[in-house]
């Protein structure tokens, strides 16, 4: 089973600050880490590997800083990592990231002349949240795609993916080749190997550019995002919640029911 | 010494390894006294089993200043997770010594699919005198039949192969010893006794017996009744990553009175403002960088093939009386709150004490340095 992992650095927003006045992040001083829920889509893509053998390449698109979570996906056991990276690209929306991505992606499946059997997404990077960039490559790629999948296995050569709802979880089955974006697993990221960071630090990370990644001007980059930033603002945190504490579930449930009666919430 | 970029970088791997999954974890297991075998795979799948193995068989080619120093910081979180894991090391030392490609490929091939592995040198009746060792190894057509039991063998139960030391030579005393490897399901190995010990709690120990165990002569390692100088060569080798244990052990008590010292209030003030608490820091802290710094250093000899065995013998004593020192002072540093088990304080005094026992007692390690000074100054 050859498996795809799109990887996103992003930086670590449970560290980061918002600029009361401007707005913006407060980008200084916070470390850049691998999105975490593509750390869930990377760990899935390592135990399909361990029960079905077969590859995992990692591909990321970023600047050259981004390729510390390549040599990351390297040292937990990816097989293969390209950073897609070049000026052009900068700037890109989930549209234009997308287009980028699933160019990339047949490229290398020309090279190594057949389809990857599964491309797995996080469900959405911690920084924009948007959650697109994973269908719009399902779309590009004109592939079958499970969002918001907590499981991922094989069974009778189909791919059964457990997908999170609101109102519980549903079971689906799918074709391969296929798309699949990651929610929070059950389990997290293994820990890398001495021997995986040993040799990750020095490993040649391989760019993929414009030249390579053939994108018409105008759908990519700043250009070729349709996607405009009207406004962004610091949301307000309510704080004066309350706790229901010191009662059985059944007494708790009913107190809970009283109160949002009372605050006609229901 | 300074580690360089590549050590430094792997020693902090280990170290976030270490505050985020060893150390919450240990001291459940150890109040249930339940072997922390899920925390175990996660340090296995990391490869902390496997430090020793050569790159041709999948290890990470590290070198021994890399290793010891990954040692200390295993040993910082907890010394019996830090002798499970090492042991492999210590085990794996004579079959790097005097094994043929062949046994190293049985040999760590066995490491990668059991885990674990033993070494199995100290009987009942030879401990620091390891060549009045009963254990012995007959000849019969092309096989060995090893009988005797092995005491305090550390991994002896979760062991899948062991390295023995036993005579072939009667009253040939050290030049009559042959060593071997012995896998786990030959029949005839079976584990005796489990030791009930008074720290170390998470490393498992207990008597290896060999009742009538048939091997092939090619399990025997190097050459007949030259064992005993494999053995000594290994631990020559093996203590100064006890010292790095040390400092491991050590390094952990001066974080954990330092943190105590500064929010425990007495008199109006934290006591780490007191100069007889300070005292006590302060030759802790001494104590640690020295004997840091001691065990590297046997470790870069090691690395340079020079002679090592007087500083490794030094590492050993002075890293193990180190942690054993900063330990019985950090339970004095908090008082009556470090003689609880609701701090982790008292557990490292009870850890700490091992250190100056195993490997060779610091005893038998003066001994050794002893007779490097007699040689040295003529």
């Amino acid at each position: 089973m050859n498996i795809l992992v799109c990887a996103k650095q992003v930086p670590d927003t449970t560290v980061i600050k918002i600029d009361p006045v401007k707005h913006t992040l407060i980008r200084t001083g916070v470390p850049s880490i691998l999105n975490t829920f593509d750390t869930y889509a990377l760990e899935t893509a390592l135990r399909l590997r361990e029960a079905e053998g077969g590859t995992i390449t990692v591909i990321s698109m970023g600047p050259e800083q981004a390729k510390a979570i390549l040599r990351e996906s390297l040292s937990v056991g990816a097989d293969e990592v390209y950073l897609i990276s070049d000026r052009a690209f900068g700037g890109s929306d989930t549209l234009a990231t997308s287009l980028i991505l699933s160019t990339a992606i047949e490229l290398l499946e020309k090279k190594n002349g057949r389809k990857f059997d599964l491309v797995l997404c996080g469900k959405q990077a911690i920084d924009g949240d948007t959650g697109q960039v994973g269908p719009e490559i399902a779309q590009h790629l004109d592939r079958s795609i499970v969002t918001y999948a907590v499981q991922a296995q094989m069974q009778d050569g189909q791919l059964r993916v457990k997908r999170e709802s609101d109102e519980g979880y549903d079971w689906f089955s799918a074709e391969l080749p296929a798309v699949v974006t990651m929610n929070k697993t059950s389990y997290d990221m293994r820990w890398p190997s001495i021997k995986g960071r040993k040799q990750s630090r020095t490993a040649e990370i391989p760019v993929l550019t414009a030249q390579d990644v053939i994108v018409p001007e105008d759908r990519r980059g700043l250009k070729g995002s349709p996607t405009k930033v009207k406004k962004t603002y610091t949301p307000v945190h309510e704080k004066n919640g309350m706790k229901i504490e010191g009662l059985a579930a059944q007494d708790a449930a009913k107190k809970l029911v009283e109160l949002m009666s009372a605050a006609k919430l229901i | 010494m300074i580690l360089d970029e590549e050590t430094r970088d792997l020693v902090q791997l280990v170290r976030d390894f270490v505050d985020k999954e060893v150390i919450p974890t240990v001291g459940e297991y150890e109040k249930n006294d339940e072997f922390p075998w899920p925390l175990l795979e996660k340090a296995c799948q990391m490869g902390l089993n496997t430090l020793c193995t050569p790159v041709e068989y999948g290890g990470p080619g590290l070198t021994n200043v890399q290793t010891f120093a990954i040692a200390e910081e295993i040993a910082r979180g907890d010394i019996g997770v830090g002798t499970t894991l090492i042991a492999n090391c210590l085990a794996s030392y004579p079959v790097l010594i005097a094994g043929t490609p062949e046994q190293q490929k049985l040999w760590f091939e066995t490491i990668n699919e059991k885990g674990f592995a033993a070494f199995c040198l100290t009987e009942p009746n030879a401990g620091s005198d390891a060549g009045s060792v009963q254990t012995t190894a007959v000849e019969d057509g092309d096989d060995f039949i090893i009988n005797g039991t092995k005491s305090f063998i550390s991994n002896g139960p979760i062991a899948g192969i062991y390295t023995v030391l036993a005579s072939t030579k009667k009253a040939a005393g050290v030049m009559g010893l042959t060593a071997f490897i012995v896998e786990r399901d030959r029949e005839g190995v079976s584990i005796g006794k489990e030791e009930d010990k008074m720290g170390m709690r998470l490393s498992c120990t207990s008597e290896v017996i060999f009742d009538n165990v048939r091997i092939p002569k090619d399990h025997m390692l190097g050459k007949k009744n030259r064992g005993f100088k494999y053995i000594m060569e290994t631990l020559d080798h093996s203590r100064a990553g006890v010292g790095a244990f040390g400092v491991g052990i050590a390094q952990r008590v001066v974080e954990e009175a330092t943190k105590y010292a500064k929010q425990r209030r007495q008199f109006g003030q934290p006591v780490s403002n007191f100069q007889s608490v300070q005292n006590m820091l302060a030759d802790m802290e001494i104590k640690i960088q020295c004997a840091r710094q001691m065990y590297l250093h046997a470790a870069t000899l090691m690395d340079e093939g020079k002679s090592f065995t007087m500083e490794s013998a030094i590492a050993k004593t002075f890293g193990t009386d180190t942690g054993m020192e900063c330990a019985v002072n950090g339970v004095q540093v908090m008082g009556g709150y470090g003689y609880m088990k609701d701090y982790v304080m008292e557990k490292l005094m009870r850890d700490a004490k091992i250190l100056q026992i195993y490997e060779g007692t610091n005893q038998i390690q003066r001994g050794v340095i002893a007779s490097g000074v007699i040689k040295k100054y003529r």
